[in-house]
């Protein structure tokens, strides 16, 4: 099922004109503060009205304001994930879980409750109330909620922004599953970098109100034009297979026939993974470099370099293990004679490659 | 109940019956108004607003007169509600009336201060997953405004229990018939001898409001420990 989402709204100050595609799989609406996405994910869920525009799944439609049809938020059949839980406070964990499942027709097979309670690590909480839980545990029933409304389309609003780095890395593999195991689309809303790379399918990059690009992640996360939340966010993604894992604490994993190794991956060996490369951690290198600590370095050709409001630049390097962002001074971009179809090494650092962006594929 | 004389006990009886059933009957209307003050932008919001809290801030002799002359046999709506078999005049539903009107802006605005508290956010959340209108009102709103409603409605006892100056313009002072503890009181105070029985009802119209208090207490104490999960 592909949604296709078109909506024009006007706020005070801000215009939102965004259409995009949603195909099955997770659909990463990225984006800074402000850029549009909680808007067009209210919309879609029907919490906003917009002033026109149109949200139509194969022939299901949502809303089009030309053909003046309208369905009300209930009858969306949604699963909502919110960036705050929203769990209701006055019903017990079992209860909030099963809030949707009232309402959802009863035909169909829906979600198993046991299945989704396992998945989730929720089974120790039924009985209790929202207001013993932690953040984690909070988002986790949240995600339960959502998926046992049987949904035909799941929203999630940055469902991980209240959380610490550690609530963080215990709920993304969550989502990562989610993905995986539920056949309904996703539609994702995100500012971070990271947790695009490790889910998206599909990514949607908006810059004040306006889809800017939107294609495959790999494709999208590469383009050094898209950047939306600064230079400081950009960084390539290398779909890669997981080789071996070494005694000395490192994995070898595979990327178009060339070897990488970063930290110990908890993938087993075989198993097809996503690793995103900051741009901020990859060095430019005219000549094969030597006697560098550095064990990951691939031979390239530059496709771009896009020079930033300030001292710094983003260079496109094309590998053999796909496309790697580079981020560096204009001055020594110009000192090396970077430019496009300049043949050049990028040197990653196997310590800079942070867990929280590997991820299953 | 040998140390309350019949007369006495009568009154006390009465009171209880009339503030029941006054805090009763106003708890439908007083949670629709509570709602619309707190929720819908409509024309003539502020009037509602209002005349909700009339009674407030007229002289509940003002309010006593407004309500016999709205309600008296002779009354617009008196004569209409006669044909119907419905009385309020010199009858104990009339002091249940004049004390739910006196009343109704007390517990209007406890109800409507918990619906504002009420995040709608989370009302948002119920209708993602399915619930329309009424069963989100139902199933989010009410069980969260569950603690306001209880304290307005103890809160309109209290006073329905106290009400006076309206009482006894709108329905006079018959005992066995409209005597509440209050005009008892003041009928008691009237008469050479009667400070004995002022005071027992007095004491009693104590331990009445204490427990009500003590009890809203309890279950405020109670709802809000539910929602906060300990």
């Amino acid at each position: 099922m592909t949604l296709s989402v078109a909506i024009r709204h006007a706020f005070p100050g801000f215009e939102l004109d965004v259409s995009f595609e949603a195909p099955p799989g997770v659909t990463v609406l990225f984006g800074r503060s402000g850029s549009g996405k909680t808007t067009t994910v209210n919309a879609v869920a029907g919490l906003l009205r917009p002033d026109a525009g149109r949200a139509a799944a194969d022939g299901w439609v949502l809303f089009d304001t030309a053909g003046g049809a309208w369905l009300p938020p209930h009858r969306r059949r949604l699963g909502y994930i919110f960036q705050e839980g929203r769990l209701f406070p006055h019903l017990t964990v079992r209860r909030n879980l099963l809030y949707g499942r009232w309402f959802a027709p009863k035909e169909g097979p829906g979600e198993d409750m046991g299945r989704i309670v396992e998945m989730l690590g929720i089974g120790h909480l039924l009985d209790r109330r929202p207001g013993a839980l932690s953040s984690g545990e909070k988002q986790r029933v949240a995600i339960g909620r959502a998926l046992l409304a049987s949904p035909r389309l799941i929203l999630a609003d940055e469902p991980l922004a209240s959380l610490d780095e550690a609530r963080k890395a215990e709920i993304l593999p969550y989502f990562e599953r989610l993905r995986d195991e539920v056949s309904v689309p996703v539609l994702y809303v995100s500012h971070s970098a990271a947790e695009v790379a490790r889910l998206a399918t599909t990514v949607i990059a908006l810059e004040d109100g306006k889809a800017v690009r939107q294609g495959p992640a790999v494709e999208v996360l590469g383009d050094p034009t898209v950047t939306p939340v600064g230079a400081r966010g950009a960084g390539a993604v290398l779909e890669a297979a997981v080789v071996r894992h070494h005694a000395d604490g490192l994995s070898e994993i595979e990327a178009g026939g060339v070897s990488l190794f970063l930290p110990r991956v908890p993938h087993p060996p075989g198993s097809r993974i996503r690793v995103r490369i900051a741009a901020h951690e990859v060095l430019l290198s005219r000549g094969e470099p030597e006697g560098l600590s550095a064990l990951n370095i691939l031979p390239g050709t530059v496709e771009s370099v896009r020079a930033g409001e300030g001292p710094g630049a983003i260079v496109s390097v094309r590998t053999a293990a796909g496309t790697i962002l580079s981020r560096a001074t204009r001055r020594s971009t110009e000192a090396l004679g970077l430019a496009e179809g300049v043949q050049c090494h990028a040197v990653i650092k196997t310590v800079a490659i942070a867990p929280e962006g590997v991820g299953g594929a | 109940m040998d140390w309350l004389s019949p007369e006495e006990w009568q009154a006390v009886a009465l009171s209880l019956r009339v503030a029941f059933w006054a805090t009763l009957a106003s708890l439908p209307p007083g949670v629709l108004a509570a709602y619309a003050l707190a929720r819908w932008r409509f024309p003539g919001r502020q009037l509602l607003n209002g005349l909700v809290h009339l009674p407030l801030i007229l002289p509940p002799v003002a309010t006593g007169y407004l309500l016999l002359l709205a309600f008296g046999t002779r009354g617009p709506l008196g004569s209409l509600l006669e044909e119907a078999g419905i009385v309020f005049a010199f009858r104990w539903t009339g002091a249940a009336l004049a004390a739910a009107v006196m009343a109704f802006p007390l517990m209007v605005r406890a109800i409507r201060l918990s619906i504002e508290a009420v995040d709608p956010r989370l009302e948002q959340a119920g209708a993602t997953l399915g619930a329309s209108g009424p069963w989100v009102f139902a199933t989010v709103t009410l069980p969260l405004v569950l603690p306001g409603i209880l304290a307005g409605a103890i809160l309109a006892f209290a006073k329905a229990m106290g009400e006076f100056g309206a009482t006894i313009t709108f329905v006079s002072n018959i005992p066995g018939q409209t005597q509440t503890l209050p005009t008892a009181i003041y009928a008691f105070l009237q008469v050479p001898g009667g400070e004995a029985s002022a005071l027992r009802l007095v004491v009693i119209a104590i331990v009445v409001s204490m427990a009500a208090l003590l009890l809203s207490e309890i279950v405020a104490r109670r709802v809000a420990k539910r929602v906060a999960g300990a």
